[in-house]
């Protein structure tokens, strides 16, 4: 007998493959080394190549055993293969033989063999479905342990076809008196129920009895089952509730019972069984009046009972408390279980504590109060350094957040948002910003927050917070000027954060002169000139650190200055400079702001004037419209697509003012059209300027910009970057219909620019006599601007012989709902007519 | 329900057990053997025993060189698998007198066997540490019976 001694346990038992007692049978090849030798010569493998050559070597060895169909051996090498398996070798070549194994009547061979199964086979692969039959017999094996070897392999892999076809067997077992077996039986059917829940029904006679045993072992498996069952199937769940008596009488003896060694753990019996009923418990309970009350007691007696120095007491403290707050307890358990999680977050074993702050988080939303109370504990779990621990108390106290403590809360989180790990920075952030948003307790307070986070934690904030931010300070208004000087004021320490810096960009670029003019009331006003302010914005565009979107921010923030500060000369030679820069964004903000100084320099007060109060949407923000529109007017474009509350008021006070308080200029031909001399604004431009390409028409009058034909018919200067609506498909529609005069208006998109509707003016006469003298003319709202071109004629034939058609061109930068007062003159019949009436009923694609 | 797997690694990241309760191809296993591996020897001793990882809770446990660890559920009690680890080392250590890891390297079909005997489908079978170790002992008996009939008759020349 061999003695290889690190064990004498092991020398008196093991005697299988290992064992040097074999003899060189008549075979003229050597015995296979045996297992333990295998080990030992692998392990002296000094190189992983070496360990390679080894172990191919050995394989060789073993492959060609296997084809010499070697009963003696084949044990001993599946084992030896097992091991290089364990290492990481590949060894399909030795599933067969495991099946063989099997087959074998030597229990040695079975044990190696069903092992090798586990190990080695895989339910996807048909070899598996060859066990089936040898399970079948051995399930019924005179011999307790062979059965058991059965019962285990197809419980831990028996694929879904194995299932089916042993069901039967497994079934048989489960209510056999033999102890030993039924435990094993009752995980095996789990394991069946799991691949084929269409068989669950079939175990259920066999539990009839199954908790009336009396041992533990097949208890703690039944209850398995049970629960097992309960969970699929709401039916099953109906039916074992009438349990709960039982299980509450199980759980009461265990509790009760005096020292019992067999199943004693730290002075409690069998806490693997107590946590098992306590979540059969749970989920009988759960939703059901009568059965939560009837386990109500056993509840609150393991919950004040149990001894609390070691894990496994907790552990049933823990299952206790998961139980207490799923069923229907009464409050006064509810309570109690919440305070059992208090006294976790205090325990020194930092397991506990992460278990309390998971039971917690589940728990805050239904037991709100009671979970607040532990609210400074779970504080301090913030300073943890455990991160598993951290996260959750970071969650927690997010969660815990209200009105009444945010002030605290959040100088808590703040702190924490410092120090902690880079891997929190931005869920903390967007904690911080959310709670604030909800409970600030006002604007000051609420910027300030925001301040902090970003200059604490500007690298780790998420990219949607940067509009949301620029909402927030645009909505508070009376924060303007201390907010500018706070965010000047950060960018001087630091321009590394991106977003902080677009943040602050923005609000420059909006509140420059605030800054400048020292208007401060929150704080000592800072002293700060135009050019130092241009430095530092110009600052941003060269540096290193700035991201291109950054740049963007920054080259719109100086060019919005140049309507707030003086020194424009600077500004624009900036803006000129990067007409040239590699940045394709960047140059083509540039050419169009350029384009803004020397050409349409008039509209740029009110192009680039201060941001409207913006509503609130869901959606992604200015920065995705900022991206998409290659528009001349990218700060204009920011604003929100839902207009402001206030504009459609102003829309119609427009129109009335238009066509109502001033003259109407007649259409080209046929006059010069006269400047009424209280012109304001560019919509009289618009309807003063008539003179267009084609035609006789003398040139408008001096107060009319000639340039603005051009400017619609240039269109904007470079092809929007997203080129999606297309000219055709636009219904046409019924602009005007009365007295026999039709007007159908047809639409048709400019290319390049969408922006700009063309509609065709059809103009129909259903009447007997001929419209004479027509002249049609239009007004759009302020934020529109709008051409008119030569009609074909000024005569409407009479019984729709024919129509009048002019073209009108309408430019709609903020794509605005498109609105349009019309106002028709003509002779018919001898008589003057003239018609004032609002065309509203513009389909959608014109304007969007 | 105790899903995946329980293995025992040593120091340098060495498997020296995997036992898998739910089907997964060889490259699979090896692959999150060896994420779970990394991402749990490069935890530092003061955490917790817990942490997430993909969608199941990991619940680990060193001794002396080894860590056992396991792949549980949601629904899954921490606490609870932290004793079954325990109890499973406890088995071994009875079984072997003193275990260390080298009675697990050269005897790894017994840790398997152990096993077996203590947990099937990834659920506890036994709760009693002497059931366990008393099933052990005559499954060995039994093979031992098995062997000695035939290597005496070899032993005499009659094969």
């Amino acid at each position: 007998m061999l003695i290889v001694c690190w064990s004498p346990v092991m020398v008196e038992v093991w005697n299988g493959p290992g064992d040097k007692k074999t003899v060189e049978g008549p075979s003229r090849m050597p015995a296979p080394i045996r297992l333990r030798e295998l080990i030992r010569t692998i392990r002296t493998a000094r190189t992983q190549a070496e360990e390679r050559e080894m172990i191919q070597k050995e394989c060789a060895a073993i492959r060609s055993s296997f084809r010499e169909e070697d009963n003696t051996y084949r044990c001993r090498n599946v084992a030896k293969l097992l091991y290089m398996h364990m290492l990481g070798y590949p060894a399909h070549f030795g599933q067969l033989e495991c099946l063989k194994l099997i087959a074998s009547q030597k229990f040695t061979d079975k044990r190696i063999g069903y092992l090798g199964a586990m190990l080695l086979l895989d339910e996807r692969q048909d070899v598996h479905l060859l066990m089936t039959n040898c399970i079948k017999n051995d399930l019924n094996h005179s011999t307790q342990y062979v059965q058991g070897l059965a019962l285990c392999t197809l419980g831990c892999m028996g694929s879904s076809e194995m299932c089916r076809d042993l069901a039967g067997e497994v079934e048989k077992l489960l209510k056999t008196s033999n102890s030993y077996l039924r435990k094993k039986a009752a995980l095996c059917a789990v394991h069946v129920i799991r691949k084929v829940p269409e068989l669950m029904e079939m175990f259920l006679p066999a539990t009839k009895n199954l908790l009336s045993e009396k041992n533990h072992g097949v208890l703690h498996t039944s209850v398995v089952l049970l629960t097992e069952m309960c969970e699929r199937s709401p039916d099953m769940l109906a039916h074992f509730r009438k349990l709960v008596p039982q299980l509450v009488r199980i759980l009461k003896n265990l509790i009760m019972s005096g020292y019992s060694p067999e199943h004693d753990v730290s002075g409690i019996s069998d806490p693997f069984l107590q946590v098992r009923i306590l979540r059969l418990l749970r989920i009988l309970g759960k939703g059901d009046d009568d059965s939560s009350e009837a386990m109500n007691d056993i509840l609150a007696q393991v919950a004040t009972n149990t001894e609390t120095s070691k894990n496994v007491g907790n552990a049933i403290l823990y299952e206790t408390v998961l139980t207490i707050m799923d069923i229907k307890s009464e409050s006064g358990l509810r309570v109690l279980a919440i305070n059992i999680l208090g006294r976790f977050l205090l325990n020194n074993d930092k397991n506990i504590r992460y278990v309390a702050l998971t039971s917690l988080l589940k728990t805050v939303q239904t037991d709100h109060n009671a979970v607040q109370r532990h609210r400074s504990t779970i504080v301090d779990c913030l300073k943890d350094l455990d991160v598993s621990i951290k996260r959750r108390a970071m969650e927690l106290s997010f969660a815990l957040v209200n009105g009444n403590n945010i002030r605290g809360m959040m100088k808590e989180l703040l702190y924490f948002l410092d120090s902690c790990d880079p891997e929190f920075k931005a869920d903390c952030a967007s904690g911080v910003f959310l709670a604030a948003e909800k409970y600030a307790p006002s604007k000051r307070w609420h910027i300030d927050t925001i301040m902090r986070v970003l200059t604490t934690a500007g690298s780790y904030v998420r990219d949607d917070s940067v509009p949301n931010l620029i909402q927030l300070i645009t909505n508070s208004v009376e924060m303007h000027a201390y907010t500018v000087q706070r965010l000047y004021k950060a960018l001087l320490d630091d321009i590394s954060q991106q977003p902080l810096v677009q943040v602050a960009s923005w609000c420059i670029g909006e509140y420059g002169d605030l800054l400048v003019s020292g208007q401060c009331e929150e704080e000592e006003p800072i002293q700060v000139t135009e050019d130092e302010v241009l430095d530092v914005l110009e600052g941003l565009l060269v540096s290193n650190l700035s991201t291109p979107v950054t740049r963007g921010y920054a080259l719109t923030a100086i060019m919005k200055l140049s309507t707030r500060f003086t020194s424009v000369n600077r500004i624009k030679k900036v803006v000129s400079i990067y007409g040239s820069s590699i940045d394709v964004e960047l140059q083509q903000r540039a050419v169009e702001y350029n384009a803004l100084f020397k050409k349409y320099d008039h509209m740029r007060p009110a192009l680039l004037e201060r941001m409207p109060i913006m509503e609130k949407t869901a959606s992604n923000g200015p920065t995705e419209i900022v991206q998409t529109n290659g528009e001349a007017e990218p700060s204009v474009v920011e604003a929100k697509h839902p207009p402001p509350v206030t504009q459609p008021t102003n829309q119609a006070n427009d129109l009335l003012d238009l066509l109502g308080g001033n003259d109407v200029v007649p259409v080209i031909q046929t006059t010069v059209p006269t400047k009424p001399a209280s012109a304001g604004g560019e919509l009289l431009d618009l309807l003063g300027d008539l003179s267009l390409s084609g035609g006789p028409a003398p040139a408008p009058a001096t107060s009319v910009p000639s340039s603005q034909p051009a400017f619609l018919l240039d269109g904007l200067t470079s092809p929007p970057l997203f080129n999606d609506i297309a000219a055709a498909g636009i219904p046409p529609m019924t602009a005007y219909n009365k007295n026999g005069l039709k007007i159908d208006f047809t639409f048709e998109r400019a290319n390049p620019n969408p922006n700009i509707a063309v509609i065709t003016i059809h103009a129909s006469n259903s009447t007997e006599a001929d419209m004479t003298d027509f002249v049609f003319q239009a007004a759009v709202p302020k934020t529109f601007q709008l051409q008119l071109l030569s009609p074909s004629s000024n005569v409407v034939p009479t019984l729709n012989q024919g129509t009048v058609t002019q073209v009108i061109r309408v430019l709609n930068p903020q794509k605005q709902q498109l609105r349009m007062r019309i106002k028709l003159t003509y002779t018919h019949k001898g008589s003057a007519v003239q018609d004032l009436a609002e065309v509203n009923n513009f389909p959608p694609q014109s304007w969007q | 329900k105790k899903i995946s797997k329980k293995s025992s690694k040593i120091r340098q990241g060495k498997l020296r057990l995997q036992k898998w309760y739910v089907p997964l191809s060889d490259k699979e296993r090896k692959k999150i053997s060896r994420d779970l591996v990394q991402t749990i020897l490069a935890r530092k001793p003061k955490m917790c025993s817990f942490l997430e990882w993909r969608d199941l809770k990991i619940v680990y446990k060193r001794y002396a060189s080894l860590y056992f660890c396991c792949a549980v559920e949601d629904q899954d009690n921490e606490l609870i698998t932290l004793e079954i680890i325990h109890r499973y080392v406890e088995l071994l250590d009875k079984y072997f007198g003193s275990v260390c890891e080298l009675d697990i390297i050269f005897n790894f079909e017994k840790a398997y066997f152990i096993l077996d005997e203590f947990l099937l489908g990834g659920e506890a079978q036994e709760t009693s540490k002497k059931n366990v170790l008393k099933a052990i002992e005559q499954a060995d008996l039994l093979q031992e019976e098995a062997e000695a009939p035939r290597s005496v008759l070899e032993e005499i020349g009659l094969t």
